[in-house]
């Protein structure tokens, strides 16, 4: 096999202590193992690896003024979810080998190990809004976003407008694109009138395809680069879920026009270091390059009861941490994601030389089962050297030999001056931690967004808390002098 | 502060981010809350809660320069101060305890990673604090005068206690700072601005059908 590194995740402990009546329910309300805390004071939370899931649980969490000490083993931020200079990544990468020549600056290099980009109307917006962590980022469009049919890529059409002006399809084809599109956006489940004798949790996707007599090659960019649906799973399924999934894309779109998706400058690692500097302005310690020896366990309750580093145990209520700092608590999804950095020093060929873009291999073009993604970022988003380009290649493998898979992805970029691939092992918790109050995440998936994750926030913080997160409008924090 | 108005037109206006770095317990909070709010607490807390403070300077009679202050809150404690702290800094306070010889090391650490990581235009300050403690003096004012001037840095001793020194610190940096290019550039929208993710969504236009839901 080519020269595959392990892309390994960091967890975070954070340690929380709150006396909220609704925390101290889904905790148990057993008193702390060594001692039970001064009535005022808040239950403990630990938290393992700052990666972008367990930052955001301790943003939100500091925020409701719960305690939290989150533990990383490494010495950067962003665990999976980081952005590494050139030497980091060769580090990891090849650690025998070492950068090619002309490369500029280490500073001027923030590789994303986990290729996504964010719905610019999707839920980790919405979070990054309401908490104010805008306030530490800057973001910029992705410039366009791109589907493979038939040999050759092009925009993805996301109105009706675009549907007339796109190449993808012949002119028949784009008025029944047309009217598909004005009916997923004009359905409204409380007039049957827009319904059009279909029934959304009844009718499949398949059924609505047919209705509207979409080519299959239609559907297939509908399906995966639309709805971004990575499998053609959903064809079976009710098409609810796939119409919220157009009308999320369609006004991501309208939000700021270019492309569904935003990126933050200098790369994705910058979101954990977000949440986590939220976190610690509401009191939330942080330490990085910290072991983490032993998670303890309190023997007759059997819940958490804290995290030992070295001769230090920190007491803790809570533990929330990312699937490697539990080997034992968690099992893998048997799915492996196969990634690849590529450095180019040019635009992506029949892309109007975009400083940006989001490429989608939908799998039945290529003959797979998995769709590839493509995601390019450059210079123009502080992720590169001047006139360089990062693409990230990634697919569900389904192979003995995963690299030959990327090779329809690798013809579209053209010239590459160098390819770093790395593998990744999916697991998810075995458990949901409600019995000993050990929340773990799951791994960061394939998908091309952050949707799945901030799912996976939701989830756990709806576990921890014993209620739904509503994100709610911050007050403003700027002191005025 | 008062503005006092020229003839023409009132003074110019230039924001600029500053952060504080420095050891654990050198001061930077109560510097900053010296010239932010001219206030000073012997047992101060750690940082907790504000995300920054902003104060003004008035450079010259047509010149105002506010500075949009960045504290740690408490991350450089356990070597957990990230990098997107310092991004797009334009200047910055690096803070060392006169009676403490170790933090002066450590202020040189911050030192040289801001001028290999920050903007590169950056404009650093070392400051010495606690001034008012000068029994426990522990670092000469003219080995850190000699290792600033080294390092192009600009160099005072200060005291957030007695307020000595302090607004003269963030004055001078007031004034080295690059003003007239901002203002040149500030015409706004700004370089290579991103998008704003505050700005609520754009009313879906009727043409691209996403007006079913309201989510």
């Amino acid at each position: 096999m080519a020269p595959l590194a392990s892309l390994e995740s960091v967890c975070a402990t954070v340690r929380v202590n709150s006396c909220e009546a609704g925390a101290t329910r889904v905790w148990g309300g057993a008193p702390a193992a060594g001692g039970t805390p001064p009535p005022h004071a808040p239950k403990i939370l630990t938290r393992k690896g700052t990666g972008l899931t367990e930052c955001i649980l301790s943003g939100l969490l500091s925020v409701e003024g719960k305690k939290v000490l989150h533990i990383d083993r490494q010495d950067h931020y962003g665990g999976e979810s980081a952005s590494l200079n050139l030497t980091q990544l060769y580090k990891k990468f090849r650690p025998n080998g070492s950068a090619p020549e002309g490369l500029g600056r280490d500073r001027d290099w923030n590789v994303d190990l986990i290729p996504k980009f964010l719905m610019a109307n999707g839920e980790l917006t919405n979070i990054l809004v309401h908490t104010d962590v805008t306030r530490y980022l800057e973001f910029k469009q992705i410039s366009g976003s791109y589907v493979y049919r038939d040999g050759r890529i092009a925009k993805v059409p996301a109105s009706e407008m675009e549907a007339i002006r796109s190449p993808l399809m012949g002119i028949f084809e784009k008025r029944r694109m047309k009217r598909f599109l004005e009916y997923v956006g004009n359905y409204k489940d409380e007039e049957p009138s827009t319904h059009q004798g279909l029934d959304l949790d009844k009718n499949t996707m398949t059924e609505v395809y047919l209705k509207f007599g979409l080519e299959p090659g239609t559907r297939d960019f509908v399906g995966h680069a639309m709805a971004l649906w990575t499998t053609d799973d959903y064809l079976k399924a009710p098409a609810r879920e796939t119409f919220s999934r157009i009308n999320l894309y369609a006004q991501s779109v309208a939000r700021y026009g270019k492309s569904p998706y935003i990126y933050p400058l200098y790369g994705l690692g910058e979101l954990p270091q977000g949440f986590a500097r939220l976190s610690a302005i509401y009191g939330g310690t942080y330490m990085l390059d910290k072991q983490i020896d032993e998670v303890v366990y309190d023997k007759e309750t059997g819940k958490v009861a804290g995290v030992r580093s070295g001769d230090e145990t920190a007491k803790a209520k809570i533990v929330i941490g990312d699937p490697t700092y539990f080997p034992d608590k968690v099992r893998k999804t048997g799915h492996k994601v196969i990634r690849a950095m590529c450095i180019l020093n040019h635009p992506i060929p029949n892309t109007d030389n975009l400083d940006s873009v989001q490429i989608i291999i939908p799998q039945n073009q290529v003959k797979r089962k998995h769709d590839i993604y493509i995601a390019v970022v450059s210079s123009a988003h502080n992720v590169a050297a001047k006139d360089h380009y990062l693409a990230i290649v990634s697919t569900i493998i389904e192979t003995d030999t995963p690299h030959l898979e990327l090779e329809p992805a690798f013809k579209l970029l053209g010239p590459r001056i160098d390819t770093l691939m790395g593998i990744a092992e999916l697991y998810e918790p075995l458990e949901d931690g409600l019995k000993d109050n050990v929340f773990i995440s799951k791994s960061y998936d394939s998908t091309s967004h952050f949707e799945t994750t901030t799912d996976d926030v939701k989830d756990i913080y709806l576990r921890i808390t014993g209620k739904p997160l509503v994100v709610q409008k911050r007050e403003p924090q700027e002191v005025e002098a | 502060m008062s503005t006092p108005r020229t003839s023409t037109s009132s003074p110019r206006f230039a924001q600029f981010k500053l952060v504080l770095l420095g050891e654990s317990a050198v001061g930077k909070s109560s510097l900053v809350n010296r010239f932010a709010k001219d206030q000073f607490d012997d047992f101060r807390e750690s940082t907790i809660g504000a995300a920054f403070l902003t104060q003004t300077v008035q450079v010259d009679p047509n010149t105002i320069v506010k500075f949009e202050i960045w504290d740690t809150a408490g991350q450089e404690r356990y070597k957990s101060l990230a990098p997107m702290y310092y991004r797009n800094a334009n200047c910055a306070v690096v803070v060392y305890d006169i009676t403490q010889s170790a933090s002066l090391t450590r202020a040189k650490a911050w030192v040289k990673e801001l001028q290999h990581q920050a903007n590169e235009n950056i404009i650093i300050a070392l400051a010495g604090n606690k001034f008012d403690l000068q029994e426990s003096r522990d670092v000469d004012t003219s080995v850190a005068e000699a290792y600033a001037k080294e390092a192009g840095l600009l160099f005072f001793e200060t005291s957030a206690k007695t307020g000595e020194n302090v607004t003269e610190l963030f004055t001078a940096i007031a004034k080295k700072l690059p003003i007239e290019s901002v203002l040149n550039r500030s015409t706004r929208p700004s370089g290579p601005k991103g998008v704003d993710l505050s700005r609520s969504a754009r009313q879906p236009s009727g043409a691209n059908g996403a007006g079913a839901c309201n989510c």
